[in-house]
């Protein structure tokens, strides 16, 4: 279930560092409102149902572990094709529901795009040194360059956090260019590993390099950091890209990963998504969620949904 | 019902009800609510009205409006139960307290429902904020019953408290006032707001359910009416009120004079200021949860916007943006951001003010979306190009509306945000934390939020400032309204004063020497009364002594314009106010033995004890001055929450007639000490002690202005200054009909004043003329809240 874009891709803009260098985040402010949104929103019956599904549509099914195989792959994109069980799917009116692409470790693109052709699923690679991204820059562009050739479209890049962390952000900028140059078609997510750079205004401050510099999604974390994708942190991403699109009309996605693993998760990230962006950005082409365990929460959530029984996670196909 | 696939386009909320089958069986169980009387529900003897759910229209059932009867079974009730209920160990008030605390968790869903029913607030603030806050009050009060003792030494409760709370908060006010009540080892009739009974009703059938005593809570259903009987009943020995400040200043006529402590939370209209370094997004939030919780309906309410012009466009773009995704409707429904008002009548008047705004020439922007076709729901909004002198910005809303303001500069926003009669509350938003400590401290409200808004704790005193009222609740300074001096009733009546005799020459002449000019003391200058005129004073056996300046109502006003210009006194060092203190101290024994000759002529019983403890006294106050301190308090994680001591600015002071000397000083000295500048008014039967002290404060490096001193007729002078709008608070120590007289004047700007109520006390005890008491009537505590996070 792919959705029909409508928007010009990102193509960012010249570096601008009035756009952010003077910003501060308030810390406690966002954690208060992080908090109060699960409080102030919530789904039930039917929308919930829908909002879960639309929650799987968004999910970039994941694998990123030491031990990938082609035999790991191919199963996890048979999950990716078939997310819930067919008569759950059916009792839904959600035939044909898919997640929204599958990502994998460069080497494994090839198994990948083998395994889901014909579905429309894309296949995200991470790359540029994931996660740590300190291998020499010439060897991450040329890394992004694999991935493409494999056949990834979408590419999920790491930032220097070092190039954060000393605030030398026109050094980021310059990089982030020219990975967003590599990836070509290809559409380029910008990891932040925001559970490195502490702080919410230079999550701010990053997030804004990372859009001038052409970022189509933004995203938080590579789910290797201590700290992975919260609530508060996602707030201020969802609060820069929307300030960038108030300053140029572009439109750029935003990607939580990491840490979400329940369909409450799920729930909680849409309604932000909701309340900061509005609908739109609840859709695939601009909201992803990197998660591997958080599908089997979700469709026993709808197997309950449509049986009235709790359900078990043996009832459900593994990824 | 949409298709799964068709919400997935659209991705709406759908409903999400509350389930309130519970709640209504409870009401309908109640067709009439009476009253809650020595422990049982009693059917009203007298007529009833309508309690209707705000949201709906629909009739919930109907309360009693109590009589004069039923008040006085009521407080009959409070009264015989209160001495044993004082006379229990504070850990076993501790554990009714804490029994309270469990419950209302225990029926925690229950309550949240009852309040949106009744209220029309949504289930979220109630089900988030009304009723946890309620449980944390109870616990902290747990507490404050058991550490009283050895917290709170040589206090004693103040007996029977009369207490009317309003609509927009009613369990949570309730709470309020209760807990600290009974922790004290007071008892208590309490009457609801008429349009919100419900929630009190079913917490009296809690304090049942937990065995509270009989007669230690009393609740007394009814309306203004019913609250004047309260207010007005000689059973009462402390009253507390929160509403409106007409409503206040009512009751501050009714009861002055009576001895009853009184404690006030009135309006406010509460600055909400946005400067050019604040996290914009933040501020915004800011606002929702300012103006837009509890539909507005909030004392404290951040309701006068002011905005930092560089960035207002910014700012009112992500505002409009913001305001178009709240959610308006069935307070029920878990998703609504904004509820229904409290009733039509409300809804009426808040449109009636908002239409006001626009026909001033303001521009009213207002939440898109249809609003439910019944029930009382009021559209959020906002002003833009509102003008200070228009009415939305100097009148309670009381709705979901702000107005809005631009400034250029700290000071300017200082100086809006303290252009109100009121003083509740303020919310400062800058990521620059000196800015924004330094205008928390120069706005004018009892509670400042630095980057927040409308957080509350049980630990952190709340009130106001100005025509906001006076007292406090909440922590160590919320307990101190409910507890008293235990020597304090003992006092026997003061003497009246030796009449003012007539201004011509009298018939014997002046002692041998040098004719002595005894003038007024105004601007640290020494000052002809206004008049013209002058008063013989005489001493033992009737020896004219000489003669003192007769002040006049223009004296008063000079003197207070005097003491307005003086202040840079409240923010120098507390080192350099005990430094004054000392020298004063150094200066007034350099002339001890003339003080005391002086004394001795006025026939003062303990002349040298007196100039002694004067100097003492000006020693301890000196050693106060730098260790009175605020504190700060345990709220929330990760907030600094400030208890600052502030002083009032300009106190007016009226000394007793006995001991001139001691007296006076016994006023003057905590009052400077603290940093207010005062207008005192002398002896009136011995004036000649005031010529004197000035020369000492002369002496002293005090600066001009920060005591001025005046003589002559008493009350004459107690009544202009207690009229005085610029006159922040007032102590008098006169007569007990002098007493009512200033308390009935001090309502035009809600001055808190405190009174001895025309009894003597030993001025030379350090027990009853000076001490902490002294020190804590001296200022009023401002609490500031700082969150904190890297």
């Amino acid at each position: 279930m792919t959705e029909a874009t409508g928007f010009a891709r990102m193509t960012g803009t010249p570096f601008t560092p009035d756009w952010f260098e003077t910003v501060s985040v308030n810390t406690s402010a966002a954690e208060r409102r992080a908090a109060s949104l699960p409080g102030r929103r919530t789904v039930k019956k039917d929308w919930q149902a829908a909002w879960l599904a639309r929650a799987i549509t968004c999910i970039d099914l994941t694998t990123l572990a030491g031990d990938d195989t082609a035999g790991r792959v191919q199963r996890l994109c048979a999950k990716a094709r078939q997310p819930l069980r067919a008569d759950l799917a059916e009792a839904l009116g959600l035939e044909g529901l898919t997640v929204g692409a599958v990502c994998v470790y460069p080497t494994m693109v090839a198994h990948a795009v083998k395994a889901l052709a014909g579905s429309g699923i894309p296949v995200a690679s991470v790359a540029t040194g994931f996660p740590a991204g300190l291998t020499p820059l010439p060897l991450r562009l040329a890394e992004i360059r694999y991935a493409v050739e494999m056949g990834a479209a979408e590419i999920d890049i790491v930032i220097t956090r070092e190039h954060a962390l000393t605030g030398n952000w026109a050094a980021l900028y310059d990089e982030i260019a020219q990975m967003r140059e590599a990836c070509g078609a290809a559409h380029m997510k910008a990891i932040l590993a925001t559970g490195d750079l502490k702080t919410l205004s230079n999550v701010y401050k990053a997030s804004m390099v990372a859009m001038q510099a052409g970022a189509d999604f933004i995203k938080t974390s590579t789910g290797k950091e201590e700290v992975n994708a919260t609530l508060p942190v996602s707030l201020t991403m969802v609060r820069a890209l929307r300030d960038f699109r108030d300053r140029t009309g572009q439109w750029v996605g935003f990607k939580p990963a990491g840490g979400l693993k329940t369909a409450k998760d799920a729930m909680n990230w849409l309604i932000l998504m909701k309340e900061e962006m509005g609908t739109r950005w609840c859709m695939p082409d601009l909201f992803r969620i990197g998660a591997s365990s958080m599908l089997g929460d979700i469709e026993r959530q709808l197997e309950h949904h449509v049986t009235g029984r709790y359900s078990a996670a043996n009832r459900h196909a593994l990824a | 019902m949409p298709a799964i696939k068709d919400i997935m386009q659209t991705m709406e909320y759908g409903p999400a009800p509350e389930a309130h089958a519970e709640a209504a069986a409870w009401i309908a169980d109640r067709p009439v609510l009476g009253h809650f009387i020595n422990g049982r529900f009693t059917a009203p003897e007298g007529p009833t009205t309508e309690v209707l759910n705000p949201a709906t229209g629909a009739v919930l059932c109907r309360v009693a409006l109590g009589t004069g009867a039923e008040v006085d079974a009521a407080m009959r009730a409070a009264r015989a139960a209160q001495p044993k209920w004082a006379a229990l160990p504070g850990h076993e008030r501790a554990r009714f307290l804490y029994a309270i605390a469990r419950h209302v968790q225990k029926r925690e869903r229950f309550l949240a429902v009852l309040e949106t029913l009744d209220n029309g607030k949504t289930i979220r603030e109630t089900r988030d904020i009304d009723i946890p806050l309620v449980a944390r009050h109870f616990y902290h009060h747990a507490g404050w019953a058991e550490v009283l003792e050895t917290e709170l030494p040589g206090l004693a409760p103040v007996g029977v408290c009369g207490q009317i709370i309003p609509w927009n908060f009613p369990l949570l006010m309730l709470a309020w006032k209760v807990a600290p009540a009974l922790a004290a080892g007071n008892t208590v009739v309490l009457k609801p707001a008429d349009l919100t009974p419900l929630t009190a009703y079913a917490f009296a059938e809690i304090c049942r359910e937990i065995g509270l005593p009989a007669g230690v809570l009393n609740i007394v259903n009814g309306d203004g009416a019913t609250g004047a009987a309260i207010a007005g009943h000689p059973g009462v020995d402390k009253l507390a009120f929160t509403g409106s400040t007409e409503v206040g200043r009512t009751i501050r006529r009714q009861i002055a004079g009576s001895g009853k402590k009184l404690s006030l939370e009135l309006g406010g209209k509460s600055p909400f200021i946005v400067f050019e370094d604040a996290d914009l997004d933040a501020a915004v939030e800011g606002v929702v949860d300012a103006i837009w919780f509890n539909q507005g309906e909030v004392c404290c309410a951040g309701s006068r916007i002011l905005v930092q012009e560089g960035v207002a466009p910014r700012f009112f773009a992500k505002l409009t943006a913001r305001m178009e995704t709240l959610r308006v409707g069935d307070p029920l429904d878990k998703t609504m951001d904004v509820g229904a008002l409290v009733s039509q009548r409300q809804r009426a008047r808040i449109e009636a003010l908002l239409a006001q705004g626009e026909a001033e020439g303001a521009v009213l922007h207002r939440a898109p979306g249809q609003l439910p076709a019944k029930g009382a729901f009021c559209a959020p909004g906002f002003f833009t190009g509102t003008a200070p002198a228009h009415a939305v910005n100097q009148t309670e809303i009381f709705g979901p509306v702000a107005t809005t303001l631009t400034f250029r500069t700290p000071d300017e926003a200082v100086t809006l945000a303290n252009d109100s009669r009121y003083g509740l509350a303020a919310s400062v938003w800058s990521e620059n934390i000196n800015r924004a400590i330094e205008v928390a401290a120069q706005v004018k409200a009892g509670v400042v939020w630095i980057n927040a808004t409308n957080i509350f704790d049980a630990g952190a005193p709340f009130g106001g400032y100005r025509e906001s009222g006076f007292g406090r609740e909440g922590g160590r300074a919320g307990m101190l309204e409910y507890l008293a001096p235990a020597w304090e009733k003992a006092g026997k009546p003061r003497p009246a004063p030796a009449p003012v005799p007539a201004v011509t020459p009298a018939d014997r002449a002046q002692p041998d020497g040098i004719d002595v000019t005894a003038k007024l003391y105004i601007g640290g200058k020494q000052a002809r009364a206004d008049g013209g005129q002058s008063y013989s004073v005489t001493g033992k056996g009737g020896a004219v002594l000489g003669q003192a300046a007769l002040a006049n109502r223009k004296d008063v006003r000079n003197a207070v314009e005097a003491a307005a210009k003086a202040g840079g006194w409240g923010g120098v060092t507390a080192h350099n106010r005990a430094q004054v203190l000392y020298f004063l101290a150094e200066n007034l024994a350099q002339r001890q033995a003339e003080f005391v000759a002086a004394l001795t002529a006025a026939g003062t019983p303990k002349p040298a004890a007196e100039v002694e403890t004067t100097i003492r006294r000006a020693f301890w106050y000196a050693a106060q001055a730098d260790k009175f301190d605020g504190a700060v308090t345990a709220t929330k994680t990760r907030h600094v929450t400030m208890t600052v001591n502030e002083a009032f600015g300009t106190m007016g002071l009226i000394a007793p007639d006995e001991a001139p000397l001691l007296g006076l000083m016994s006023l003057i000295l905590p009052a400077i000490a603290m940093g207010n500048r005062v207008v005192a008014v002398a002896s009136q039967s011995q004036p000649l002690i005031a010529a004197r002290l000035y020369q000492v404060l002369e002496t002293s490096d005090l600066p001009a202005g920060v005591v001025n001193l005046l003589t002559g007729e008493r009350d004459a002078l107690a009544r202009t200054l207690a009229d005085h709008d610029d006159v922040a608070a007032l102590w008098y120590c006169g007569s007990a009909e002098g007493a009512g007289m200033v308390e009935t004047a001090s309502a035009g700007n809600l001055k808190p004043v405190w009174t001895d109520q025309g009894r003597l006390r030993d001025w030379l005890d350090p027990a009853q003329g000076q001490g902490r008491d002294w020190l804590r009537r001296a200022c009023q505590v401002k609490t500031i809240w700082l969150p904190y996070g890297a």
